[in-house]
């Protein structure tokens, strides 16, 4: 009996911490993607501001509020504007900074097949 | 064969050099508009949204209070983020002290990441012009408002933001609201 106490205790405990650690993994993911709005160049994860340690705070309470990520962005969001965010997401005034990388790409790759085959011929 | 092989690096060359030029015009321009634009955050100060749902403890107290309950009459508030350590605070205090003769106008403060003596001796010494303070000792809830530094200050009516104003106050936005607020 005395054993199975124990088990059970250490099973808690070891539970316990793993969903401690999944909120904790959670939320310093959403801060890095923050942009601290008062020194800009560095995430929320990173400065110690007064604003981005109360940012911190929020975050953490709308995950133990039961927000998920994107709901926490959508969230800072309507406070902050897209500039918030590190991850733009893609719309109209993104679209040249998503597509252009994937363009070059094909562009390149379409530059190197061509030489490739003509040098084979 | 040699020809061929002659033309063939002509007309590299040909494209080459305008696509070169291109690519460096294009650039450019991306630079050009790019490093001219401001990348300092400044917020929308004309808003028409509705105010955050939020509760918050009365300074000095342990009331707290909804933000519906907050700002339920029909009349405009000016909502006030401040700090005793927040020297612009003292530059747009006799301004609020101004405002607060206004009968049609009420002013709410949030006191910000603050002791409550500090905060005292504050309006102690340069007088109250609010007539609810709220507290905000952990800065979650002026995050809820969209604030990112003090002072701020948000003009309220009937539920909505009708102007923010981000820094201290001056003259002008003084009149303006005075304006506003007939």
């Amino acid at each position: 009996m005395k054993m199975l106490n124990l088990l059970v205790i250490i099973i808690f405990l070891f539970n316990f911490n793993v969903s401690n650690a999944k909120d904790r993994n959670l939320n310093s993911k959403i801060t890095k993607n923050l942009r601290c709005l008062i020194c800009q160049g560095q995430s929320i994860h990173d400065s110690d501001t007064e604003f981005a340690n109360s940012l911190k705070l929020v975050v953490e309470k709308k995950i133990t509020e039961g927000m998920s990520e994107n709901e926490i962005y959508e969230f800072l969001k309507t406070k902050y504007g897209e500039w918030i965010l590190y991850d733009p997401a893609l719309n109209q005034k993104t679209y040249i900074l998503w597509l252009l990388p994937l363009l070059l790409f094909l562009i390149g790759g379409a530059i190197i097949f061509k030489n490739l085959k003509i040098k084979k011929n | 064969m040699g020809c061929s092989a002659f033309s063939k690096k002509n007309m590299k060359t040909k494209i080459l050099l305008p696509f070169t030029i291109v690519s460096f015009l294009f650039i450019f321009f991306i630079l050009y508009v790019g490093l001219n634009r401001s990348n300092i955050y400044i917020p929308e100060t004309v808003t028409n949204e509705k105010i955050p749902i939020f509760k918050v403890k009365v300074f000095n107290s342990e009331k707290e209070l909804t933000s519906n309950e907050i700002f339920e009459n029909d009349i405009y508030y000016l909502l006030n983020i401040w700090a005793s350590w927040c020297i612009p605070c003292r530059d747009e205090h006799p301004y609020l002290m101004e405002l607060k003769k206004n009968k049609k106008l009420e002013i709410v403060g949030l006191n910000y990441k603050d002791k409550v003596k500090n905060a005292n001796n504050f309006l102690n010494e340069l007088n109250n012009p609010y007539t609810l303070i709220l507290s905000d000792t952990d800065g979650t809830i002026a995050i809820e408002w969209g604030a990112y530094g003090v002072p701020e200050t948000f003009l309220i009516y009937n539920g909505k933001i009708i102007k923010k104003i981000i820094g201290p106050m001056n003259n002008n936005l003084f009149k303006e609201i005075e304006r506003v607020v007939k």
